[in-house]
């Protein structure tokens, strides 16, 4: 990830439009700091901004709309040259969006989507929660490929976007490999001590020998469960295979360590693909797709997950 | 409390408890089976005492703070105070001991807290310990900076995850701070002292109680025990979770002492029907976790079961078991025992 940033970011430099995104000046309204992730990618968008040379003023909504939108009508009094915004909520964006066509700035929506008609803002950059769920479905179904595999699987907040989509999507990867099977399904709140609760009835009602994989809607429930399946007495990574989203530093020591197999990044670099998409936006009036959706790149014990570690530490999460 | 009058007060939560345990039995024919597994006690029924240790430790305090007409709801919110403190103070390298030590001292602040918003501010309970409830949980986050504080302490993490003899800790520490309240509440005149102000405080202070230190000493035993509870958590997932560490127990811990067939009106209680009631709480998780249900149906069931056991506590129902018990045969009918004063 650091190498892609690195070349982007030097292949901006040494382009025309490096003159052009010099001296932008843009606004970035933040949810708020509610999850690590969050955090972290303030700090990113934060590091993109730096390196382009772009001057980026942040202002934090604390969960609250109302505050989005006053930060929103202050950056176009302003003139700001353009707006990222992570939306807290879809809708009632509207009129604020009206008025920063009206002043000719556009808007780019990170992480979350509004329900407002397209040619309000320039593009979202979003992941994709089905395709996150089915890069780890698939990456079960290679890995278990022509053997058995009955699957437990630790479900996000029931009813969250997050926990209905990773299913479905996973679900989609497996529909059709008769080997693979999900035999126990139940919430673990997306939180360690769930995750570890849950896994640990689990383990007693089908047996720890029974299992043969984990799939976790998030990468805190999945550290969760390895503490639970070592207390039964199982080597986690090797008895049971675990897969989970997200690519939280925690997740890639527990890859480092062995005990976990695989994770799905939730990238928090959601500002570099937007602020390439202004850049050749401003310079030559290239129109971004509507939806640029980021990469949900899978990590495996194959890749350094030591050094992503030790990168990802720093950023907050 | 003598023994036969113990049995008969906490009689409904045994036959509840036997109920729920039975249920479980029969969604999960192996639930009673406990083996001893790489020097660890392993089975349902370890866990249902495990689980419900968080629970069980803030009833302890929860019960007595109900009995002087009170209630605290910042519990929760201690526990991810006290769980955020042991952990940042492993983490920048102190003894284990100390940051036990630092956590429960944390737990008596907020008790003393409280304990003067209610005794010396007179503000109502529910009004005081909110406060503490939604701003503790901020507090939380400034101590862990925002992120899951991870730690690798061997000695915090055995008070969570470890055993002792092959029983995991927390089972002992609950069993043995609750055997010590239950009996040290009896044994002495506290017990009655704070059912005194929880039934009367103005006439109980012009009997010569101190209803203020009294009362301030029940929410710090309060803070305390939610201050272990969240030691305990923390070491459990060997971190602090600021964000999610005993959220919504607080609910649990009332449900628990409301089952415990304590009034929250205050005055008469019973620790072992409020411990019972924690275990029952916990038994319908695991009844729910081992049935395999989508987990769509987690909450429903849950109230429902509730419901059940607070239909078959109320006043009405009990009354018609009673007049049914009191129109059998002859032959079938014990003598009733005389009505003691102040029982219910």
């Amino acid at each position: 990830m650091s190498i892609r940033s690195a070349l982007l970011a030097s292949a901006v430099a040494l382009s025309p439009l490096a003159a052009a995104a010099q001296d932008m000046t843009i606004g970035f309204s933040q949810i708020g700091s509610e999850s690590g992730w969050r955090a972290a990618e303030t700090t990113v968008t934060k590091q993109e901004a730096e390196k382009r040379g772009i001057d980026l003023k942040f202002a934090d909504a604390q969960q609250k709309q109302e505050n989005q939108i006053s930060a929103l009508r202050s950056f176009i009094a302003q003139g700001v040259d353009a707006i990222l915004l992570a939306p807290v909520v879809a809708t009632g964006w509207d009129g604020v969006l009206e008025e920063a066509k009206d002043a000719d700035i556009p808007v780019i929506l990170l992480d979350r989507t509004v329900d407002a008609p397209e040619d309000l803002y320039l593009t979202a950059v979003t992941s994709d929660l089905v395709h996150e769920g089915e890069v780890a479905g698939q990456w079960l179904v290679d890995e278990e490929a022509g053997n058995d595999c009955r699957i437990v699987e630790l479900q996000g907040t029931t009813g969250s976007s997050p926990a209905i989509d990773r299913k479905k999507g996973f679900e989609n990867a497996i529909a059709g490999h008769d080997n693979l099977e999900i035999v126990r399904s139940q919430t673990g709140d997306f939180t360690r001590s769930q995750g570890k609760v849950v896994m640990e009835s689990f383990l007693k009602a089908e047996g720890g020998e029974n299992i043969c994989a984990l799939y976790a809607h998030n990468d805190d429930m999945a550290v969760g469960a390895i503490q639970a399946i070592k207390e039964a007495g199982l080597k986690p990574g090797e008895d049971i295979k675990i897969v989970a989203i997200d690519g939280v530093p925690d997740a890639h020591l527990a890859i480092a360590n062995g005990e976990m197999n695989a994770t799905i990044e939730l990238t928090p670099d959601m500002a570099g693909p937007a602020l390439d998409a202004l850049a050749a936006y401003k310079a030559d009036g290239t129109m971004p797709p509507k939806w640029i959706q980021t990469e949900s790149r899978l990590y495996t014990a194959a890749d350094d997950n030591q050094a992503v570690y030790e990168t990802k530490k720093g950023l907050g999460y | 409390m003598m023994g036969r009058a113990l049995l008969r007060r906490i009689a409904p939560q045994l036959v509840i408890l036997a109920i729920v345990l039975a249920l479980n039995l029969m969604v999960f024919p192996d639930f009673l089976k406990v083996e001893l597994q790489h020097g660890r006690l392993f089975g349902n029924l370890i866990d249902v005492l495990n689980r419900g240790a968080p629970t069980a430790l803030l009833c302890l305090g929860m019960t007595l703070v109900i009995a002087t007409r009170g209630i605290d709801l910042s519990v929760g919110a201690v526990m991810a105070i006290a769980g955020a403190t042991a952990a940042s103070l492993v983490v920048d390298g102190h003894h284990f001991l100390t940051a036990v030590a630092g956590a429960l001292a944390v737990g008596a602040i907020c008790g003393i807290w409280n304990g003067i918003l209610v005794a010396v501010l007179r503000i109502q309970p529910i009004v005081a310990t909110l406060v503490l409830m939604v701003a503790g949980r901020g507090i939380a986050q400034l101590i862990t900076g925002g992120t899951i504080l991870t730690f690798l302490d061997p000695g915090l993490i055995h008070l969570g995850a470890g055993t002792i003899f092959g029983v995991p800790t927390p089972i002992v520490i609950w069993l043995a701070l609750g055997t010590f309240v239950a009996i040290f509440v009896r044994r002495t005149a506290l017990g009655m002292l704070i059912e005194a102000i929880g039934i009367n405080e103005a006439s109980s202070r012009l009997a010569g109680i101190n209803s203020k230190v009294l009362l301030v000493c029940v929410y710090i035993v309060s803070g305390l025990g939610a201050a272990i509870a969240g030691i305990i958590v923390a070491a459990d997932i060997q971190g602090a979770d600021a964000n999610n560490a005993g959220l919504w127990l607080e609910l649990d811990a009332i449900l628990a002492v409301v089952i415990g067939g304590n009034s929250l009106l205050g005055g008469r209680f019973s620790i072992v029907a409020s411990l019972l009631g924690a275990m029952i709480i916990q038994s319908v998780n695991s009844l729910i976790l081992l049935s395999g249900l989508p987990p769509e149906f987690n909450l429903i069931i849950k109230a429902l079961l509730i419901l059940a056991i607070l239909v078959i506590q109320s006043p009405k129902v009990s009354h018609l078991l009673y007049i049914l018990r009191a129109s059998a045969p002859q032959s079938a009918r014990k003598p009733l025992p005389p009505l003691k004063e102040g029982q219910r």
